[in-house]
């Protein structure tokens, strides 16, 4: 099954972390990226852009209607994701963990709705 | 605001009467794509739905009819994807088993061995990613045999709410990918202290009060126990030793607390305390019995909190006097398991246990702490230690304003008649 990893942080806190954070959390980021690899279940994942660069689209009553910052203001921002081939729930619950932001975020599991071809 | 609302009253109106004028039509249209006018009617269902939701706020469409027999096709198409994959699906399990029918030997077998599947779906239900309350119940109603109706009279909740909780967590078994094995090795612990917890939780919810349906209640510490003496039996069989000590003082536990069940209600049916009951009523059978479990427990020297718990019950059972309780040692398994799992209750219990051991000042300067004066403040239990504490010490007044703060704050309604009695006491005095 396919699971989406949403990572969850607070980017205003990210922001005051130290250089030496930065680059633990780098590393940590880049070890479980090659873990994934490694048992061939990584299907995609990327880093986005903080919250200042986003922008929201709506259409009321056909009229689209276009607004500076995120659909929600929350305390963590979606910062990236992992997308994930794994055996079921479990095995995405254990790589979670592994997550630099699993320790001062979320890390919100997802399993992907499966629609046939 | 007011037009807005009545657009939308409008819309609906108008849903409401191209459903009934055209109806018919669109359903008999989509029964001649589809053939099956089940599927057609829950497809024009699905259809009225969206139309109810989108309608009112992005207008009628201009061929709402038309807009309607599209949008059930589309749903019909949906719904037919989706019985071919479960199809696909069942094709599979199907296949297994004719393979499993043929394999040489299958019938030859004098006394076919069913593989123990309880353990899985023991894990099953109670995997974290469901509600703790999820947990409790699915796993009564696949484990235990209970009915839908039984399991909500016996949480005192409507048989409609617990048979949505229990739709909703088969929902996310599926939909989510809950796997159905014995997990990793690496989470096995945790997912066993998952376990545990769901089967005491099953046993206090029929232990702890008595209100409700009192036969019913019975029959959840009766699950439990059952259910702890399967997982006992499958984690032996698996050789999960590494988790065998902690389930089988659990199970110990609960043997211990249930062999004093016969004396905890009192011949006019209120409970009585610890030190009240006839200890010659208790259950030596089950004593016995929680006893022998506990020693086989402790002997693979993992200690946890479970078998502390059963062996300050062991502790409790084996004094056949009130007076003869084994107060220090008591305590000083309060302290080992404060240790372990640092909760101010357990404190609470301990500075009890001291009380008793060292007398009543002993206790209460471990209650006057202002850590525990703060976690504790809106615990009626606490307020009712420190009270019958200070009337032990002979402080009346300062008793009976600790009374009152536990009768403030306590919900039970038997609790609160004992309390009054107690503060009644205190004030005579």
């Amino acid at each position: 099954m396919r699971y989406l990893l949403l990572i969850y942080q607070n980017e205003a806190e990210h922001a005051q972390l130290s250089q030496d954070v930065l680059d633990a959390e780098l590393g940590a980021y880049m070890a479980f990226r090659e873990e994934v690899q490694f048992r061939d279940i990584l299907l995609s994942t990327e880093a986005i852009q903080p919250i200042h660069t986003a922008t929201t689209v709506r259409v009321h009553a056909g009229k689209t209607v276009i607004t500076d910052g995120p659909f929600a203001e929350t305390k963590e921002q979606l910062r990236g994701y992992v997308l994930l081939n794994c055996q079921d729930l479990d095995e995405a619950l254990a790589l979670a963990p592994k997550l630099p932001a699993a320790h001062y975020g979320a890390i919100e599991i997802r399993p992907i709705m499966e629609l046939p071809s | 605001m007011r037009e807005i609302a009545e657009d939308m009253d409008a819309a609906q109106r108008m849903v409401a009467q191209i459903f009934r004028q055209e109806a018919d039509r669109i359903l008999a249209s989509l029964i001649s794509v589809v053939r099956d006018v089940e599927l057609a009617q829950d497809a024009l269902a699905d259809a009225l739905l969206i139309a109810l939701e989108r309608w009112p706020v992005e207008g009628v469409p201009p061929h709402p009819a038309g807009w309607m027999t599209v949008v059930a096709r589309r749903k019909a198409i949906n719904r037919l994807r989706r019985e071919n994959i479960l199809l696909t699906c069942k094709q599979r399990i199907l296949q297994e088993l004719l393979k499993q029918e043929s394999e040489p030997g299958a019938e030859e077998m004098e006394t076919p061995s069913i593989p123990d599947e309880r353990l899985k779906l023991m894990f099953t239900c109670c995997h974290p990613a469901l509600a703790l309350e999820a947990q409790v119940a699915l796993t009564l109603h696949s484990l235990g045999g209970m009915s839908t109706t039984e399991i909500a009279s016996a949480f005192l909740v409507p048989p409609a709410t617990m048979a949505q909780r229990l739709v909703r967590a088969k929902r996310k078994l599926k939909e989510a990918g809950i796997g159905y094995r014995i997990p990793p090795r690496e989470a096995i612990g945790e997912r066993v202290d998952a376990v545990l917890c769901v089967l005491y939780l099953i046993f206090n919810e029929g232990y702890s009060v008595t209100r409700g349906n009192k036969l019913m209640r019975r029959e959840l510490c009766d699950e439990a126990i059952r259910l702890a003496r399967v997982l006992c039996l499958c984690l032996a069989q698996e050789s999960l030793l590494e988790t065998l000590p902690e389930a089988l003082g659990l199970l110990a536990l609960l043997l211990l607390h249930d062999s004093r069940s016969p004396a905890r209600v009192g011949p006019d049916g209120a409970p009585l305390l610890l030190e009240e009951q006839d200890r010659s009523r208790w259950d030596q059978g089950k004593k016995q019995e929680g006893l022998t479990v506990l020693e086989k427990g402790l002997r693979m020297k993992q200690p946890g909190p479970y078998q502390i718990q059963a062996a300050i019950s062991v502790l409790h059972v084996q004094a056949e006097r009130p007076e003869e309780t084994d107060w220090p040692q008591i305590a000083a398994l309060y302290g080992q398991l404060w240790r372990m799992t640092p909760s101010p209750v357990i404190e609470l219990n301990r500075a009890v246990a001291v009380a008793m051991a060292d007398g009543p000042l002993a206790g209460l300067a471990l209650l006057d702490r202002p850590e525990m004066q703060q976690v504790l403040a809106d615990y009626h239990l606490f307020h009712a230690a420190r009270a019958d504490l200070l009337q032990r010490a002979g402080r009346l007044r300062e008793a009976s304003s600790a009374y009152r703060e536990a009768l403030r704050l306590c919900q039970n309604e038997l609790d609160q008649v004992y309390l009054s009695d107690r503060l009644k006491e205190v004030s005579q005095a």
